[in-house]
């Protein structure tokens, strides 16, 4: 560890409230001297969370709407997801390393690997939840089942949907700061290069929750939009 | 790397830096400075990972699933025991070794308490819901028969909430020993060892090291499934795809089983 910490010169103990620094205190003076050499990590860890909850989405909605139709594809696929999920991802990173070498493409492919089970189950458990009777209903209405799919049930899913979305990003936010074993930098490679260091440690690691916190915020906010009907019945 | 690569005409060849890797593990090899690593001394790293999992697991389910049962049976703190873990999965594992290491300092008792903290959520919030799901008729029932609160808990709703229980002592324990991995941060040499203090390994201990724990948690995740299969009163395996079905819509990822 310590040959490795050693490569990351991270604090500047001059200026204004070196004691505190040089005690590896809490010091605010420092945290907002230095914010700017959170903004590149944090948008890697933006780049790198966004892009792999898209793909991790894309995918497990694609292999939703298959095994919806053809409902023997649902076991094979939450084992084969499962598996992918029990795999500890800083595990996944080095296992992958001698296929795809360091990198984003790692990280994202370990991250994207983890998000699957979780969004698959929630679209599949959205689409299974969609009262029988709507259906038919739909179906008398003259609808094919594309149309049903697309119309009725998959709006009426949408609330379910979301949710997993937003367990899959804030989960993928905390996984995204071991990204930079692999390679791609993100918050917990200022984190990790200071682990001491009281200030550091605080404004990365409260970063990263400050992100989750956004994101999951974001989806509500999305899911609000995209779902009135779910308000009128609450009130 | 002189070391791996005679070792690779053996066996593993074929696999190349994989190959490489599980000669690590089965036979390990001697680094310049003539420290042994790998082979019987990943044995120590795997013991010292797993007794850090057991004392934070035991830890955590002492503290989560009494206070789960207690607060489902009242049907009180719900919002507590919900948010808890949606919280606890917007802490990064690794923010939170750092903060313990930064404010607290190294050392075993340390990273047990982090790991801990880690583990309580998940169980905390399927105790809860597995006890709420409990059919109220049931209770009904139980209480008619002239059982007292404490006798319902232990004797009905443990019993029926066992399986979920375990789902989310499984979902801990997995995300445990993953987090352990990082935990030579907090100076306990566990598998991760060879991952974080990549110098007195070299690449190949570093892989290897990657599959031990790949294989340890995917090896906790079956044998604790098949427990959890084990526990599941014969009455609740009929019903379980619907009820399963219904608790995760309701509260997510860890209301499954």
């Amino acid at each position: 560890m310590l040959d490795l910490l050693a490569q990351v010169e991270l604090r500047d103990r001059s200026g204004e409230g070196a004691s505190c620094v040089a005690d590896d205190g809490l010091c605010p003076d420092w945290i907002v001297d230095n914010f700017d050499r959170y903004t590149d990590p944090l948008l890697q860890h933006v780049v790198l969370t966004v892009v792999s909850l898209a793909i991790g989405f894309s995918i497990s909605f694609g292999m939703a709407l298959l095994a919806h139709r053809r409902r023997w594809l649902v076991a094979p696929i939450t084992q084969v997801t499962g598996i992918l999920y029990t795999l500890p991802s800083l595990a996944v990173f080095f296992l992958l390393l001698p296929l795809t070498g360091r990198g984003n493409t790692t990280a994202i492919i370990a991250l994207v690997s983890y998000s699957l089970l979780i969004i698959f189950r929630n679209v599949m458990a959205g689409l299974d939840n969609v009262p029988e009777e709507t259906k038919d209903a739909g179906r008398g209405m003259g609808l094919t089942d594309r149309q049903l799919l697309w119309r009725v049930e998959l709006p009426l899913a949408l609330p379910e949907i979301l949710a997993g979305l937003r367990i899959a990003a804030t989960t993928t936010v905390g996984l995204a700061t071991l990204a930079f074993f692999a390679g791609a930098g993100g918050l917990g490679e200022q984190i990790f290069s200071d682990i001491v260091f009281k200030s550091n440690v605080v404004t990365a690691g409260g970063l990263a929750v400050l992100l989750a916190v956004v994101l999951d915020a974001l989806i509500l906010l999305l899911q609000r939009a995209v779902t009135p009907w779910t308000r009128a019945r609450a009130t | 790397m002189d070391q791996g690569a005679r070792h690779v005409t053996t066996t593993f060849a074929f696999l190349g830096q994989f190959g490489d890797a599980f000669e690590f593990i089965f036979k390990g090899q001697t680094t310049r400075e003539g420290t042994e690593v790998g082979g019987s001394q990943f044995l120590e790293l795997t013991w010292e990972h797993l007794k850090l999992t057991f004392a934070a697991m035991a830890v955590a389910c002492a503290i989560a699933v009494p206070l789960g049962l207690w607060l489902g049976h009242m049907r009180k703190g719900g919002f507590l025991a919900i948010s808890v873990s949606n919280v606890g999965r917007a802490v990064p594992s690794l923010a939170l070794i750092a903060l313990f290491v930064a404010f607290l300092g190294t050392g075993f008792a340390n990273v047990t308490l982090a790991l801990v903290l880690l583990a309580v959520p998940p169980i905390l919030t399927n105790a809860y819901v597995a006890v709420t799901q409990v059919d109220p008729d049931t209770v009904d029932a139980a209480q008619g028969m002239g059982m007292t609160g404490p006798e319902v808990v232990r004797k009905v709703e443990l019993p029926l909430a066992l399986p979920l229980i375990f789902g989310g002592i499984k979902t801990s324990m997995v995300n445990v020993i993953a987090t352990a991995t990082i935990a030579p941060l907090a100076g306990i040499n566990t598998l991760g060892d060879p991952i974080i203090n990549v110098s007195g390994y070299g690449d190949t201990g570093r892989l290897a090291a990657a599959i031990c724990v790949a294989a340890l948690a995917v090896f906790t995740e079956l044998a604790l499934g098949t427990v959890q299969r084990a526990v599941t009163p014969e009455g609740l395996k009929l019903s379980t795809d619907s009820a399963s079905r219904r608790m995760r819509l309701r509260f997510g990822r860890e209301a499954t089983t």
